[in-house]
């Protein structure tokens, strides 16, 4: 009764006043106005950026643009291929992904279910501050220190990367493999085949992986501006955002579902595998697209540290290599572009942003429809 | 009384209205004097930026505009009349010239300053020296191996600045002859960051601005002749060009204009020019 009551207050009754129904009408005009400034701020920005890409297209055609690989808007005749510089930014985008994911999404799941109360709490604005960094500070890092770092101890540096990553991926394999195959044998043979197993398999992956490190410990890296270097430092600023969105996604499915899994004898590792992950699924995937679309926006770091070279590494997924990004290319290039004349030099820079704009639209579109599914699993 | 206050402000009007009709003319263009409009090259900017705040600074009430949007805008703002003098890195084109003439303007070149750029390696890279047809070859990809110019056998790693900048062009010019550069090639947004990438990478080779080298980084001379500001000035240093202001005709002798343009002449004008990193048209030290 009393929330009726309410209602019937906000909403004007028949006899209200006519002052109060205009007063009550302009408010809510302002309000939707407001609200709408946004969505008008994005329209523009697409109607601009498509109304200065189009005379590129018309001037040059769409081939040149998407196939060629000789990027140079200076030279006589100029040649505005984007292909090479399409690739770097796949690359970079990758190793950002291949980064941050493990990383964002094994810190989600310790914070939601595995640390304290006030561990979290301690934890969560710490990771929280990577995200407040300005941009530019990682890329003076990147560019100072990492890059030197890179070429003086590139390979050690790796294979100790290697190391740390690979012994506990290691070891947890092989205990998962020892035990699932000792199962499978008579119970009275199961405890030798099970150390036996973990022996063999233990062995056989220390070799691979001293193998690997003593190949990557060999290697020399010629120049420390590279896919490498913006991939882990881009990993390194999309981890605040897959953490916070993943870790949400988690904490999403209810106290239930885990309650129910420990009743039905589950371990804390079967249930956050098979019951929690499963069911926080597609938050952890709109987490991850949010972390690609962080890494595939940014400018600054890949401006300064990238290397900034129009060429696509060989092989393809070399990540030694300088690449050229499209962000950098726009911000790097649009000081000398003469927008007066408006050359063809200007309006590829349009013409990539659009491009821009699009992976960005259909990336958070797929994670919009992604997020909206967890919303309908907790509705 | 209210009528007469009335009576006292439309009298008060009519004088300043009055005083101020007399010599429109005059005062306008006391104002004209007192503004100077630049525009042009990134690459002079800082020389013109330089020479306005220290020309404000010793003359108040005189007001100084420089804006950059590239030699070739200049040069259309000197045209249209937007401008009073066009900074450029390069000199004025015969089509330039020509449409200036057309419109009635007879623009006056003058040389502020000259721009050396400095071939730059690291420290302990052994090479003593290349000739421009070696520094040409390696930003083309043709020589990729120290070891080809008496270095160790190591892969070169290019470094160029970005395809934006004044420094760029100049380089474009006078050491590839428009030739494309590699596309290995690495591009950097600055100076100092092409300093920073030499100094921290055992293989590279760049270039800079001469006021940009430093004891971290090595130049090294280039068809034998080392960059500093005499062999510029002499016109040894074979990677060198002048550095222009043009304005319309010969300025006034004694109007701000003409005191702004010869100060590149002084002494101080000179310590400026060679503060921000280019070399002065005397040595006059």
């Amino acid at each position: 009764m009393a929330e009726r009551k309410t209602t019937e207050d906000l909403l004007l009754s028949r006899g209200a006043s006519r002052a109060r129904r205009f007063g009550s009408l302009a408010g809510e005009g302002t309000l939707l106005l407001i609200t709408s400034l946004s969505v008008f701020a994005v329209l523009f920005i697409f109607y601009f950026i498509a109304k200065d890409a189009l005379p590129f297209f018309q001037l040059q055609g769409f081939r040149e643009f998407f196939t060629s690989t000789r990027w140079y808007p200076s030279g006589d005749p100029a040649s505005f291929g984007t292909a090479a510089i399409f690739v770097g930014t796949g690359l970079v985008t990758l190793g950002a992904v291949l980064v941050a994911v493990p990383l964002g999404i094994t810190a989600a799941i310790c914070m939601s279910d595995i640390l304290r109360f006030e561990v979290r709490q301690m934890v969560k604005p710490v990771i929280e501050v990577l995200a407040a960094i300005p941009s530019v500070a990682y890329g003076f890092f990147a560019l100072v220190i990492f890059a030197p770092l890179l070429q003086e101890r590139g390979g050690n540096l790796l294979s100790t990367a290697l190391w740390v990553t690979g012994i506990p991926v290691a070891a947890l394999g092989t205990w998962i493999i020892g035990s699932l195959i000792s199962i499978r044998v008579p119970e009275r043979h199961r405890r030798w085949t099970k150390i036996g197993s973990w022996v063999v398999l233990g062995l056989v992956s220390l070799a691979i992986l001293s193998m690997i490190g003593g190949w990557l410990s060999g290697l020399v890296i010629e120049s420390g501006t590279n896919a490498l270097n913006v991939s882990i430092i881009l990993g390194i600023m999309a981890v605040p955002t897959v953490v916070s969105v993943s870790e949400d996604a988690l904490q999403a499915v209810g106290r239930d579902l885990r309650e129910g899994s420990y009743a039905l004898g589950s371990t804390r590792a079967e249930t956050l595998l098979k019951v929690v992950m499963p069911a926080a699924a597609s938050g952890i995937v709109a987490a991850v697209i949010l972390g690609v679309m962080r890494a595939v926006g940014e400018t600054m770091v890949v401006w300064m540290a990238s290397g900034n070279a129009a060429q696509i590494p060989e092989p393809f997924f070399n990540f030694l290599e300088p690449v050229r990004t499209l962000t950098a290319t726009i911000a790097g290039d649009m000081g000398e572009a003469d927008h007066v004349t408006g050359s063809a030099r200007y309006s590829v820079l349009f013409a990539m942003a659009l491009s821009l704009l699009a992976i960005s639209f259909i990336s958070n579109l797929v994670s919009e429809r992604f997020s909206a599914r967890i919303r309908r699993q907790r509705g | 009384m209210k009528s007469s206050s009335t009576m006292y402000l439309v009298a008060l009007a009519l004088t300043i209205g009055l005083a101020s009709s007399m010599s429109p003319a005059r005062i306008s263009a006391q104002m004209q004097e007192n503004r100077i409009v630049i525009d042009g090259s990134t690459t002079v900017g800082p020389i013109a930026k330089a020479f306005a705040e220290y020309y404000m600074r010793q003359n108040p009430g005189v007001n100084i505009t420089v804006s950059e949007s590239g030699s070739g805008n200049g040069a259309k703002s000197l045209m249209n009349s937007a401008c009073d003098i066009a900074a450029m890195s390069r000199f004025m084109k015969e089509t330039e010239f020509a449409a200036a003439t057309e419109a009635g303007l007879m623009p006056v070149a003058h040389v502020v300053a000259l721009d050396g750029l400095a071939i730059v390696l690291h420290p302990s890279n052994p090479v003593r020296g290349l000739t421009i047809d070696q520094v040409k070859r390696i930003y083309k990809g043709e020589i990729t191996s120290w070891s080809e110019v008496g270095g160790p056998d190591r892969s070169i790693t290019i470094v160029s600045r970005d395809t934006n900048s004044g420094t760029y062009e100049t380089f474009q010019g006078l050491v590839m002859n428009k030739e494309e550069i590699t596309q290995s090639a690495e591009y950097v947004g600055s100076n100092g960051a092409i300093r920073q990438r030499i100094q921290s990478t055992q293989n590279a080779i760049g270039y800079v601005g001469l006021g940009f080298v430093d004891r971290t980084v090595k130049p090294i001379p280039v068809n034998g002749v080392e960059a500093n500001s005499e062999t510029i000035i002499s016109g040894a240093y074979p990677i060198a060009r002048p550095l222009y202001l043009f304005t319309n005709g010969y300025p006034k002798l004694g109007s701000h204009l003409h005191r702004f343009i010869t100060l590149y002449l002084t002494e101080r004008g000179q310590e400026i020019v060679a503060s921000i990193g280019f070399v002065p048209v005397t040595a006059y030290r």
